[in-house]
């Protein structure tokens, strides 16, 4: 099962082209990933070689894309300039589920294309500024590193990617469901919430181990999701603990977000919600380590 | 980025938000001369307000009414070099004086939680508006704004209502939200803060204030923003690493840390200081972290020989940490980049500082071999995060 890709899903890529596509549409193919195509309007109708004689062809939109492969993920890596109109014209394609690769995408643009896929009702996005997702053993739709874990049966949902490839390497020994990196920028379309929500319903999933960084106030959010809907264990990890407090101007965030977006703050949610807290990605290893050794009785 | 008050002033009026007059000064002598032009608009009277990004400067007495060019001037020599909460005060704006009537309260921003634009207003404004956020929520309106419809002229038309302003006011205040609107999308601003927004008593609508926090991110369709950025105050160590294009904060601590993502780099920070702790001196101090450097997704040796040279020339640096995850990033490019920092670093005369490396990930044997082939004078390798956080805090700890 895994939740939102499984070894079913057809995957293209919008910027496979480019040399940043190019060098991971190379990966999601070494890691089993059905790779159905690639998007550029200027190179529609060719082919892309690829290690291992994979050739894979290229279509001048998305919805061309679709109807000739049945694609149903989009992941994307044009530039940030450009990654407004590459959302925009996924989601008028109706795909299912786009991933959002691109780091500094203005957060204007993002707001408007989220809204614009909100009110469509169609694609579900991740990201942007994200590494993407991964079902370990069956498929990978973004930039984390295959190779650091293998299939298991703990869900990872995390703002960072550097801590997402953390944890799997700590808890390599165990797998993972699905790891999904949601990015940490200031709008994102999948939060923590989503990925809770989906890991509490998916069968192949035992417990959930969840990254936060400070700022904003999702975690605590996620917290109150759990305390209401999550039944499975899930361990939480926040970073930032000793990190000084941005320089914020104007009153208007603190008033928002209802939270000072402080580590402490989050994790003292996340522990009233039941949320095993790990001070260290070691030490949040080890909570899971010692719920997953119990289930397994 | 955060604007100061006159960057604030001069957006809005470009954008027909109605301001009062207002000049920077950095000197009480420009300060004199621009009370002379902006004095003439309103019978001689004007206000000299500290440039600081940072609340509360009229409690601190950063803002002094003047009635004359000359009292303008010795106000300015006072509060020219000011400390405002840890800010120097190193510009004034000289605004024009105004009969005000009633104080309002705007702003418009990112919404995080609800992934949308959120707009407050309130017909108390002037006052802490925090407090009055919880003290009085009723008195504080709260519209969400459509991040495709912006805010339009039936959007401030629902928030004016909202707020209970009187009908006779609508036409202006629908007027000054649509312009606060359009400066917050046209110029991708992510804060559009104006406390107060005043009614004048001849009945004109002004903002008398401005708080403005761009997004760096869209700086790519703004080539005018450059000039914004305020290059005055910021750390040496800080426009060293801007000049090598590196993300990089200043902290106080003696330990210089070096990670990729801005997630580990943070854990980095947490980790190394619960191990300083292990390390608490007999007078309770202990090793910290000196900075936050992330040198980011895919970071070649140019990056690591970039980064580590910003952190050597950091003087209270005693023992640096380099924590690197490969996951886009090749760790043998990392150890090559190492190699490299070290190479630049003898070029210069410089010596090193002790070194503690930590590698995992993509190509990690790869590097750490390349590592422990060079034999770097004050280089160690450590295996795990934990193990090398305490192995630096030690280091630290034992310098002189």
């Amino acid at each position: 099962m895994a939740i939102f890709l499984t070894r079913d899903s057809k995957v293209i890529v919008q910027g496979m082209t480019g040399s940043e596509g190019m060098k991971h549409t190379t990966r999601m193919l070494a890691s089993g990933t059905q790779i159905v195509g690639g998007v550029n309007p200027r190179k529609a109708g060719t082919t892309v070689d690829f290690p291992g004689g994979v050739q894979v062809p290229v279509f001048g939109t998305v919805a061309d894309a679709i109807s000739a492969t049945g694609a149903n993920v989009s992941v994307i890596f044009v530039p940030a300039a450009f990654t407004k109109a590459a959302v925009v014209e996924a989601v008028d394609a109706k795909i299912p589920l786009a991933v959002v690769i691109t780091e500094g995408v203005a957060v204007k643009d993002t707001a408007e294309f989220f809204e614009y896929a909100q009110k469509a009702g169609t694609t579900r996005l991740i990201g942007p500024n994200c590494p993407g997702l991964i079902t370990p053993g069956q498929a990978n739709a973004g930039i984390i590193p295959a190779d650091i874990s293998g299939p298991g049966r703990i869900g990872l949902v995390s703002k960072s990617g550097t801590l997402t490839y953390q944890m799997m390497f700590e808890l390599r020994d165990f797998g993972f469901s699905t790891a999904v990196g949601i990015g940490g920028d200031p709008i994102i379309g999948t939060t923590h919430i989503d990925c809770l929500q989906a890991f509490q319903d998916d069968p192949d999933t035992d417990a959930i181990v969840m990254i936060g960084e400070i700022g904003g106030d999702a975690e605590e959010r996620a917290a109150a999701y759990i305390a209401a809907n999550v039944t499975k264990p899930v361990v939480g990890y926040v970073a930032g603990f000793t990190a000084p407090e941005g320089k914020t101007m104007g009153h208007a965030g603190a008033i928002v977000s209802g939270s000072k977006g402080t580590a402490a703050a989050k994790a003292e949610a996340l522990e009233a919600a039941g949320v095993k807290v790990g001070k260290t990605p070691s030490a949040t290893a080890a909570l899971m380590r010692e719920i997953m050794q119990g289930l397994q009785g | 980025m955060d604007l100061y008050e006159y960057q604030a002033r001069d957006m809005f009026e470009a954008h027909g938000v109605p301001v009062l007059g207002g000049e920077v000064a950095e000197t009480p002598e420009q300060a004199r001369a621009a009370a002379e032009r902006i004095g003439a608009k309103s019978g001689g009277v004007v206000v000299v307000k500290a440039q600081v990004k940072t609340g509360g400067r009229g409690k601190a007495g950063g803002v002094k009414v003047a009635k004359s060019p000359e009292e303008a001037q010795s106000l300015a020599a006072q509060i020219l070099g000011m400390d405002i909460k840890g800010h120097t005060v190193k510009k004034v704006m000289i605004a024009q004086g105004a009969k005000i009537a009633e104080e309002y309260y705007f702003s418009m921003l990112l919404d995080r939680a609800n992934r949308s634009y959120l707009a407050m207003c309130s017909k108390e404004g002037g006052m802490d508006i925090e407090t009055l956020a919880v003290e009085h929520p009723e008195k504080l309106a709260r519209i969400e704004v459509d991040p495709i419809d912006g805010l339009n002229a039936a959007k401030a038309r629902e928030i004016i209502t909202a707020a209970g302003f009187d009908e006779g006011d609508w036409p202006a205040l629908e007027h000054v939200l649509v312009r606060l609107g359009a400066v917050y999308a046209a110029e991708d601003a992510t804060l559009v803060e104006v406390n107060p927004l005043v009614k004048t008593e001849d009945g004109q609508i002004v903002a008398l204030d401005g708080k403005v926090t761009l997004d760096n991110n869209a700086s790519f369709r703004h080539p005018d923003h450059e000039a914004l950025v305020d290059h005055s105050v910021t750390d040496p160590l800080e426009v060293l690493a801007i000049e090598k294009d590196l993300n990089y904060v200043k902290l106080d601590g003696n330990i210089g840390i070096i990670g990729n993502g801005a997630g580990l780099v943070m854990s980095t920070l947490d980790v190394v200081a619960y191990a300083g702790e292990e390390f608490t001196g007999r007078d309770g101090s202990h090793p910290r972290p000196a900075n936050f450097l992330d040198i980011g997704g895919g970071a070649d040796a140019n990056v690591m020989a970039n980064g580590l040279d910003v952190i050597f020339e950091d003087a209270q640096v005693k023992a640096v940490f380099v924590n690197v995850f490969g996951g886009i990033t090749a760790c043998d490019q990392v150890a090559d980049g190492i190699i490299k920092a070290y190479e630049i670093l003898a070029s210069h005369g410089k010596h090193p500082k002790p070194l503690v490396v930590r590698l995992d990930g993509n190509n990690a044997e790869k590097g750490r071999e390349i590592l422990d082939g060079a034999g770097l004078p004050q280089l160690e390798r450590v295996d795990t995060m934990d193990g090398a956080a305490r192995r630096v805090a030690e280091l630290a700890a034992h310098a002189v």
